[in-house]
């Protein structure tokens, strides 16, 4: 590749500040003993604790997943701190309580925490290592009947609620990190939309790691009641350390009839750096259930971050006439591995799922899409249409792809598009033909390539995701 | 048209250069005008494409020896987003295509970055619009193409007049026409040439590479060069190419 395509993966790495914030943890390593202390000093009720114990003992028997197209060392879970928090622990009723140096923090991550800021319409749940900082705007979401709140708060307030759907949509026992998480979980966002309620507004979640050597396990549980509809976002960022830190999230989402959710995530965790040192490892299960008729789930995803990405977000379409989609961007540069895609489960009839993936390798990265498309025997009518493509950048980045389509019914139609292209010498040449510098050009033909996805996100996050995407880049191509 | 006091636009002297490590050019001298239309003319191989490649300042080529003053200023010392900046244009052989990118985007961040290198103001989407309208009736193409991704999908014609169209656009000093006449119809190349005629202008300037007489009929060039072997080894008016055509290049061979 030329110079022109070798500067634009090398942005250092903006959100790597540490806060110095006193933090409350329990030792590293896990046992029955530290979850029965978490879950103590968490205060939860006894059928929380035997939910824990019961993944744990799961967890036990099985082996890490090896069949991803990733490589790493081998996780040592014992090295790892399962609970921090900052610290003093207090329930806090306002903004003006929360630590002002938690608070430089997440102004320093353009987080709208301030209420002002809240006016542009987006209700924030913060969580910072594994505790949930503060839920905004909250009252008024409740004048509504919408539950927003920490997943600790909600287990308090609304035991019911967790009971029925925790664990519904992904089992305890589902997969290796998934049950990893079932017992460790500390915090996460709750939300309910009630029936026929339309959320007023986007909820935001915005996840940051920040002691080292800590895991990250939150939960996130939303449900939509028949009717309903709620647009749900979600941004995360790491501080920069040389050890690699352990991302292992759960999210489950419940569509009733005719409720539709729409959740979207920019994951800019810290990636490790040039040399492929330090970085988070994000091993996420992410899996919405359409129970209801009509009911429709949309995943959009824009991931740049993550030393090593592991992550499916995937919909079960068990009600007739419901819908799934993803739409994914996924970034690697330098020696990011990503192995990412989705699950198309059609069970119910005339069940329809869409999957747009676009995936960006530079450096020496790895990027992988794996997908599957199942479609029952009772699925009757089911439609798939996927479309995958992936964009190389220099010569030295591998991309692949995995899909699985399996079908048991005779009436269902499937299309798979694929396609694989370069930025090419002759491209930048063309564009610098034209009076257009590199930087401009390759963030001009980043943005064409993930177009597709990017309408799906709500107008800020595609903007940051914009940016996000040329910054990444800058500098790997020159 | 040439007059004796036109100002030298382009000035290349001995230039050699290279690509893949073989010498494709052997010295070559070149002086265009403002105001000239210059065809170069040659067979496969003879350096013709590797020349204008060479002024554009692809990575591929490397300038072995030699000199180039564009527009008053050293061709080679700049990169070529500066020399496309300071009014040097080729309208490719090949045009890539972007998936992704519409052409108008691509049109308005060229054009704005040339607005902001001329000191002018930039022009937002709705003023655009207005001049892009009118720019696209030179090459009598449907404004529908402005909507649609960078050559994508585009017929071998089309890619040709979208090529007329960016010069239209961004009036260039200096206009180097890689073969753009090569996989036209006759409709299309009445098209692309009346939409360079009509560019034309005392302070510019064109130089057309062609293997054909043809397009010499629809644009008349004050100079015709017959390039062979990395050199230009001929020089005439018009009448050159009339004779080309009708002797062949051997002939030219046979009397070198």
């Amino acid at each position: 590749m030329s110079t022109v395509l070798n500067n634009l993966v090398n942005q250092p790495y903006k959100h790597g500040f540490v806060t110095d914030i006193e933090t409350e943890s329990v030792p590293k390593g896990l046992n029955e003993d530290v979850i029965r202390l978490i879950s103590k000093k968490k205060d939860e009720p006894e059928w929380l604790l035997e939910f824990r114990l019961q993944a744990y003992r799961h967890w036990l028997t099985m082996n890490e997943p090896d069949w991803a197209n990733v490589n790493y060392p081998r996780i040592d879970f014992q090295e790892i701190i399962y609970f921090a928090q900052p610290k003093p622990k207090k329930q806090l009723a306002s903004m003006d309580e929360v630590d002002p140096e938690l608070r430089r923090t997440f102004e320093k991550l353009g987080v709208p925490l301030h209420e002002q800021k809240i006016m542009a319409g987006v209700a924030v749940d913060v969580i910072f290592d594994s505790v949930s900082v503060t839920t905004t705007y909250k009252a008024k979401l409740a004048e509504v009947g919408i539950i927003f709140c920490s997943f600790s708060e909600a287990v308090r307030e609304h035991p019911e609620l967790v009971k029925q759907y925790l664990g519904s949509v992904v089992p305890s026992g589902d997969n290796f990190y998934a049950a990893l998480n079932s017992a460790v979980f500390t915090d996460g966002s709750f939300c309910f939309i009630p029936k026929g309620v339309k959320c007023p507004m986007d909820l935001s979640t915005y996840f940051r790691i920040n002691t080292e050597g800590s895991g990250q396990f939150e939960r996130t549980l939303i449900v939509a009641e028949k009717g309903s509809s709620v647009c749900y976002l979600e941004g995360c960022t790491a501080p920069q350390f040389d050890t690699n830190q352990l991302h292992a999230a759960v999210v489950e989402l419940v569509a009733l009839d005719n409720a539709d959710i729409k959740y979207s995530t920019v994951q800019n965790w810290y990636a490790g750096d040039e040399n492929g040192k330090g970085g988070i490892y994000n091993f996420v299960t992410k899996r919405g259930l359409c129970k209801g008729v009509n009911s429709k789930i949309s995943w959009t995803q824009v991931e740049t971050g993550s030393a090593i990405t592991w992550k499916y977000p995937s919909c079960v379409l068990l009600g007739d006439n419901s819908t799934g989609e993803f739409y994914s961007v996924a970034l690697t540069n330098h020696l990011q591995q990503a192995d990412t895609g989705t699950k198309m489960i059609h069970l119910g009839k005339n069940t329809r799922s869409k999957i747009i993936s676009k995936g960006i390798s530079a450096g020496r990265s790895s990027n992988s899409y794996r997908g599957m498309v199942k479609v029952g025997s009772r699925a009757i009518g089911a439609r798939n249409y996927s479309q995958c493509d992936s964009m190389l950048i220099g010569d030295r980045c591998e991309a692949s792809t995995f899909p699985t389509i399996d079908v048991q019914n005779t009436t269902a139609m499937i299309e798979h598009e694929a396609s694989t292209s370069k930025i090419g010498e002759d491209q930048m040449f063309f564009f610098a033909q034209r009076g257009i510098g590199s930087e401009e050009a390759i963030s001009m033909i980043i943005n064409g390539f993930c177009k597709d996805v990017f309408v799906h996100l709500p107008m800020e996050f595609a903007v940051e995701a914009t940016k996000l995407l040329g910054l990444k880049l800058e500098g790997s191509v020159g | 048209m040439i007059s004796k006091d036109s100002k030298v636009m382009l000035e290349v002297k001995n230039l050699r250069a290279k690509v893949g490590g073989v010498e494709i050019l052997k010295g070559v001298d070149l002086t265009v005008n403002a105001g000239e239309v210059h065809a170069i003319m040659g067979i496969n191989g003879s350096g013709k494409s590797t020349f204008s490649k060479v002024l554009a300042g692809h990575p591929d080529y490397h300038v072995t020896g030699g000199t180039a003053s564009f527009a008053g200023k050293d061709l080679f010392a700049l990169e070529p987003e500066e020399r496309a900046r300071a009014g040097l244009f080729l309208a490719f052989q090949y045009p890539v295509e972007i998936p992704g990118v519409s052409n108008s985007a691509l049109l308005r961040l060229a054009y704005n970055t040339l607005q902001t290198e001329r000191g002018l103001e930039e022009l937002d989407p709705l003023e655009f619009e207005d001049l892009v309208h009118e720019k696209i009736k030179v090459v009598e193409m449907d404004p529908s193409f402005l909507g649609r991704s960078v050559n994508e999908g585009f017929s071998g014609g089309e890619k040709k007049r979208n090529e007329i169209l960016q010069m239209a656009v961004l009036e260039p000093k200096l206009a180097i026409l890689d073969e753009t006449d090569s996989g036209l119809d006759i409709d299309a190349l009445r098209i692309v040439a009346n939409g360079v005629n009509s560019l034309l202008t005392p302070d510019n300037a064109v130089v057309m590479v062609t293997h054909y007489q043809r397009l010499l009929n629809y644009i008349v060039p004050d100079y015709v060069h017959v390039m062979d072997g990395g050199r230009i080894v001929r020089t005439g008016g018009k009448e050159l190419a009339q004779e080309l055509e009708a002797r062949g290049y051997d002939w030219l061979r046979a009397a070198a």
